[in-house]
């Protein structure tokens, strides 16, 4: 393990909004005593056991698996989703990544499809509904044939693999200068249309993915590329343009 | 005492759980649409039973704490799925499964559920499939496999390290399926606090909404508990955050028996705790070990140069590196079982021959795979962990070794079960880790995404049956029964309770005391007098809690204190359970190390003669002692051996 | 086809990446004959050229279809943006795309819009006087193929000649119209699903000689007369 600091001081700006209706407001808190080898959320928990301690309302945020694989945080952190590193969520995001009296400011995803519900936390559900909408292989349990029946060329499986990796937190469109979903709904159409399996009903679900992500108020792609430079597992851009040649081949077909 | 009714089908054990399938009741199609189930938890067991029951027909409602199912825990896990398919032609076979993980149980499981488990444990394999799960192919396009701890064969599936959120995104994806066409109502950010039992049956829930507070009820013909373990008693531990013990032990409190708390597991490759502000552990996954060699220094004076920041551990000659484990166990080497591993790492800590600042960390080392290998192939198996390792510990793996040390991993215990998987409440199911059955006194790696598919898959489906056949004339619980109303309100107080407390500190400074008295007299290493010491700490400390507690904000609202001391509330009483179970169990079996029942050579020692049973604690009234039975481990088909891993 | 293909985003985006296509291969021809400006100082292949173009029936049916694309090219862009902009109602108070996204791909609206103002300045200073107006310095016909024929070389470089400003602003112009290039002419592949993991790094750089050669090409011919003359 890496030698730890203690960060002395540090400046927080934080978003504070009390509901989905208060208009909310940034409110600035310092923050003493940091160590550098403690996680974001480990100097959140800080502050939050400090305001506690004060008589004060903790800051609301998402966060669980704490390893980088639930996708349950969020966090826009200096101007940017999950923070200053790259690959990462915010919860693998550390503390040596910042330096002695800075500030920091922190902000919720912003999107209209992800309302604010209190203070960094958001509300995700739209992206249940694009999968609800066809972000599946349509199988039943049970009266499958061998799992080696059909043999999946190593390349494909990887490529795959690759975008079966999203996480679902959101940072792409968070990053998106038009808070769009494309890059979430290219990964699991890629995922799938790039299996034998999911082949089958590549169509129709790149045509029921794409109708409920334009139904939920996400914006249009622009090819800007940030979703992926921001992405935590480094989802290519690749696959939206898959995502676009699944969906005009399935348009043009009917 | 009631009699324990374990339901285990008599005959050969390879026809059992085939005999049992075609006694069981079955429900008409147009029944099943009359009979709504509850399920608590969407993590694998959970999502695969909430998909394979709607499948079927049943008007299914499926909760979980987070904001989206596909954020259940299961998602962490790295390694891989044990399968017994032999693709590898090893020689493996469902019989070697079996045994491999009635062995690595420290043989404290039953027979009959493990040889099932191991049974229907290809099936989970074509089915992920099927659903497009991208696992690992040779270039011919078939399956690859790994090795894993305690196991002499390779017959791990994997999806390079994210082999459990893989396979959830498959569970997931059923489940989404059915929410899409309406057969499931899914509802997350919400939290069962309280089980709802009338006329002795499970009839429905209380859950709060997380984002409105609003506490609701929900009722259903049969629930199903599948909210995973109770780590998180120690604060600090590879659970998630949220992964709680609540549900569990919400239903011991009306009656449903918890069996083998103090079974736990503390897995052997996690990255080191780095200060007093550590709020979760990381764990790297197990498969590591299938190419790092686990070591630590011969000589004290690098120990010291080490700790110094004088040498780097790269720097230290191979043979001035003490590789413990081949060491010991010649056979398995690296390989051996998680509890095994643990304690040698523990005793080489305790030994002063722990390497970080703390003195609690061992080398893991890749650079004699790398050697061998190459870093490519390396790379593409291990890419991912050690991208994760060198962004939590600011080390590059590839050039100096990992630090690893122990942390709580898994908990073998759980809600007690009988073959259908029903607790002996009628009506309430426990499947994955929430139940007790399958693993013993130790978890082998990769079979608790086996255990937790098998149990939501291929067996609740089948045996849920045998229970709902019988309900099919029973209309939808009215939630406007008295024990609805009791039970809302009971949860409603408790709550209220917490925030009116209005004390000094916070939930977590709670949590972590809690944790540290576990992990000193509950954890890797255990007595007679640190466990009486723990239950009776562990009691001054919830008394100091429920005076001094501040829990700010309302309970109707969006309140994350309000959670958190809810679920901390529930751990101070199971881990006062958990001591007393491990006070009980006077023997030393898998996990359970009890120091007064140790071989020469310092490994566990069983007494069959006196260990050979399941505990099951059943509540009585507050501030009673909760009694203790004993279902017996009959062993027809296994000859009771120690374990050897040399 | 399905109708409601046109009303999905990825639909929209699609008629941007057509119309955008088909005004870069429109560029290409514009440039080629531009560049005759700089070949042939007396103006002969340029007013050939030039005649050619306001004479050849094809070019009299594509013309329309040129000016179609630019309208249908702008309304789509627009449509979108409007959508883009209130797919976020509530802004960041700090935002750092930097690193994560070209300057030029976040500003193509507004680059579109600045290559829009310098394209309907350009038709007037000559498009409309060649087309409608007129203007003395055309009516110093030339011999062309034994017919007389409006010289155009005449006003494109007494222009530049004379007015050092507008040299520059068609310098500038140039520069805007090969940033919007920069992300247009990959972007235009992206949308339309002709690009993989392989090709977008290809494209992205094809799409960068691209937009050099037709920055630098539409440059030259200030350049060329602001220096020679």
């Amino acid at each position: 393990m890496a030698t730890d600091n203690i960060l002395k001081n540090l400046i927080l700006k934080v978003w504070r909004q009390a509901s989905p209706k208060d208009k909310g407001k940034f409110v600035t808190y310092t923050i003493q005593n940091v160590s550098t080898g403690s996680s974001f959320f480990e100097m959140l928990d800080l502050l939050n056991d400090d305001l506690i301690r004060k008589g004060d309302e903790p800051v609301a945020f998402d966060h669980d698996c704490r390893e980088g694989i639930c996708g349950t945080c969020s966090l826009f952190i200096n101007g940017k989703p999950h923070g200053p590193d790259n690959l990462i969520t915010t919860c693998q995001l550390h503390m040596r990544k910042f330096k002695e009296g800075e500030t920091i400011t922190i902000e919720p995803w912003r999107s209209a499809a992800f309302p604010v519900m209190k203070d960094l936390i958001v509300d995700r559900n739209a992206f249940e509904k694009i999968i609800q909408a066809g972000g599946f292989v349509s199988v039943n349990t049970g009266g499958i044939p061998d799992a080696n029946a059909i043999p999946i060329a190593h390349d494909a499986a990887e490529e795959s693999m690759d975008a079966a990796q999203c996480i679902g937190c959101g940072a792409c469109v968070a990053a998106c200068k038009n808070a769009s979903a494309m890059l979430f709904v290219a990964a699991k159409v890629s995922h799938l249309a790039l299996l034998p399996q999911g082949k089958t009903e590549a169509t129709r679900r790149a045509k029921a993915m794409v109708a409920k992500m334009d139904e939920l108020g996400f914006g249009n792609c622009t090819n800007t590329g940030a979703c992926e430079a921001e992405c935590p597992k480094g989802i290519s851009i690749a696959n939206i343009a898959r995502l676009n040649r699944e969906f005009l081949v399935a348009k043009f077909q009917d | 005492m009631s009699q324990i009714q374990s339901n285990i089908p008599s005959g050969p054990l390879t026809e059992k759980w085939t005999q049992h399938k075609a006694n069981l009741k079955v429900v008409s199609p147009a029944n099943k649409r009359k009979l709504d189930v509850i399920v608590v938890g969407t993590g694998l067991a959970g999502a695969s039973a909430s998909s394979s029951l709607a499948e079927l027909g049943y008007n299914v409602t499926t909760f979980c704490y987070q904001d989206s199912p596909r954020r259940a825990h299961s998602v962490a896990a790295q390694g891989g799925i044990n399968a017994a398919k032999n693709y590898q032609n090893d020689n493996d076979s469902v019989y070697r499964l079996f045994m491999d993980t009635i062995k690595g149980g420290d043989y404290r499981s039953r027979e009959a559920n493990v040889y099932r488990l191991a049974e229907v444990s290809n099936l989970i394999i074509d089915q992920c499939v099927a659903q497009g799960v991208p696992f690992a192919r040779e270039y011919g396009g078939l399956l690859d496999n790994r090795s894993f701890g305690g196991s002499l064969v390779s017959r791990t599936f994997y999806a390079r390290g994210q082999t459990g959120q893989q396979l959830l995104i498959g569970a997931y994806g059923a489940l989404s399926r059915q929410v899409g066409l309406g057969t499931v109502k899914l509802e997350t950010r919400h939290e069962m606090l309280d089980l709802v039992v009338i006329d002795g049956v499970a009839r429905g829930i209380i859950a709060r909404d997380m984002v409105t507070g609003e506490i609701k009820r929900y009722s259903a013909h049969a629930v199903v508990i599948a909210t995973g373990g109770y780590g998180n008693v120690f604060f600090l531990s590879t659970n998630a955050m949220g992964s709680n013990g609540s549900a569990m032990w919400q239903a011991y409190k009306k009656g449903a028996y918890v069996s083998n708390p103090s079974f736990v597991q503390i897995h052997p490759t996690c990255i080191p705790v780095h200060g007093d502000q550590q709020s979760k552990l990381t764990l790297m996954s197990e498969s590591l070990r299938n190419d790092g060699r686990v070591w630590v220094p011969k000589k004290m004076e690098d120990v010291e140069r080490l700790r110094k920041g004088a040498v780097k551990p790269s720097q230290i000659p191979d043979e001035d590196r003490d590789f413990y484990l081949e060491r010991r166990y010649p056979t398995y080497g690296n390989l051996v079982p998680r509890d095994v591993a643990s304690r040698a790492a523990k005793e080489r800590c305790d030994a002063g021959f722990g390497v970080n600042e703390t003195g609690k960390a061992v080398f893991l080392d890749f650079k004699y795979a790398i050697k061998r290998l190459g870093k490519s192939v390396v790379e593409a198996r291990y890419g991912n962990l050690f991208q994760m390792y060198e962004k939590i510990a600011d080390v590059n793996p590839y050039e100096e070794p990992m630090q690893i040390y122990p942390a709580i991993h898994y908990t073998m215990g759980g809600l007690w079960v009988d073959y259908n998987l029903m607790t002996n409440i009628p009506g309430l199911f426990a499947i994955g880790e929430a139940n007790f059955s399958d693993h013993g006194a130790n978890r082998l790696g990769a079979s608790a995404l086996m255990q937790g598919l098998a149990d939501g898959y291929f067996v609740l489906p089948y045996t849920i049956g045998e229970f709902l056949a019988g309900e099919i004339m029973k209309p939808k619980p009215d939630v406007n029964h008295e024990a609805f109303v009791a039970a809302e309100k009971d949860v409603l107080e408790r709550a209220e309770k917490l925030i009116n407390i209005k004390g000094e500190l916070p939930v977590d400074h709670f949590h972590k005391e809690l944790g540290k008295i576990m992990w000193n007299k509950v954890g890797m290493s255990r007595n007679e007098k640190g466990m009486t010491e723990a239950i009776d700490d562990i009691k001054k400390l919830k008394s100091e809690f429920w005076k001094n507690v501040r829990v700010p904000g309302k309970v109707g609202e969006l309140n994350q204190e309000i959670e958190k001391a809810m679920r901390v509330a529930d751990y101070f009483e199971i881990g006062e359970l958990m001591a007393l179970d491990g006070l009980e169990r006077n023997e030393s079996c898998g996990g359970h190390f009890r120091e007064e029942s140790v071989t020469e050579d310092g490994e566990t020692l069983r007494n069959d003669e006196i260990g050979c049973y399941v505990s099951l604690w059943q509540h009585k009234d507050v501030n009673v002692a909760p009694q203790l039975i004993k279902e017996p481990l009959i062993f027809e088909n296994v000859e009771l051996s120690q374990r050897s891993y040399k | 086809m399905d109708r409601n293909l046109f009303s999905s985003s990825i639909g929209k985006k699609v008629i941007v990446a057509v119309s955008g296509a088909f005004l870069m291969s429109f560029l290409i021809v514009h440039l080629a004959i531009n560049l005759t400006l700089i070949i042939d100082d007396t103006g002969l292949l340029f007013n050939s050229a030039a005649h050619f173009m306001a004479t050849n029936p094809i070019i009299k049916i594509v013309e329309p279809i040129l000016a179609l694309g630019f309208a249908i090219h702008i309304l789509y862009t627009i449509i979108l943006t409007l959508q883009n902009m209130r797919s976020r109602p509530v802004r960041y108070a700090r935002q750092d795309l930097s690193g994560a996204s070209s300057w030029a791909s976040r500003n193509m609206f507004i680059l579109g819009g600045l290559v829009l103002t310098f394209l309907v300045m350009h038709l007037f200073h000559f498009f409309i006087k060649m087309k409608y107006t007129g203007d003395p310095l055309l009516d110093v016909k030339v011999m062309i193929d034994g017919e007389l024929v409006k010289n155009g070389y005449l006003l494109v470089s007494s222009f530049f000649k004379d007015f050092l400003v507008y040299s520059i602003i068609y310098i500038v112009g140039a520069i805007f119209l090969g940033l919007h290039l920069v992300h247009g002419f990959w972007s235009a592949f992206q949308s339309l699903g002709l690009c993989n993991k392989i090709w977008l790094s290809r494209l992205q750089t094809v799409a960068v000689v691209f937009a050099a050669i037709m920055a630098l090409g539409f440059s030259i011919i200030p350049i060329y007369f602001i220096i020679f003359f």
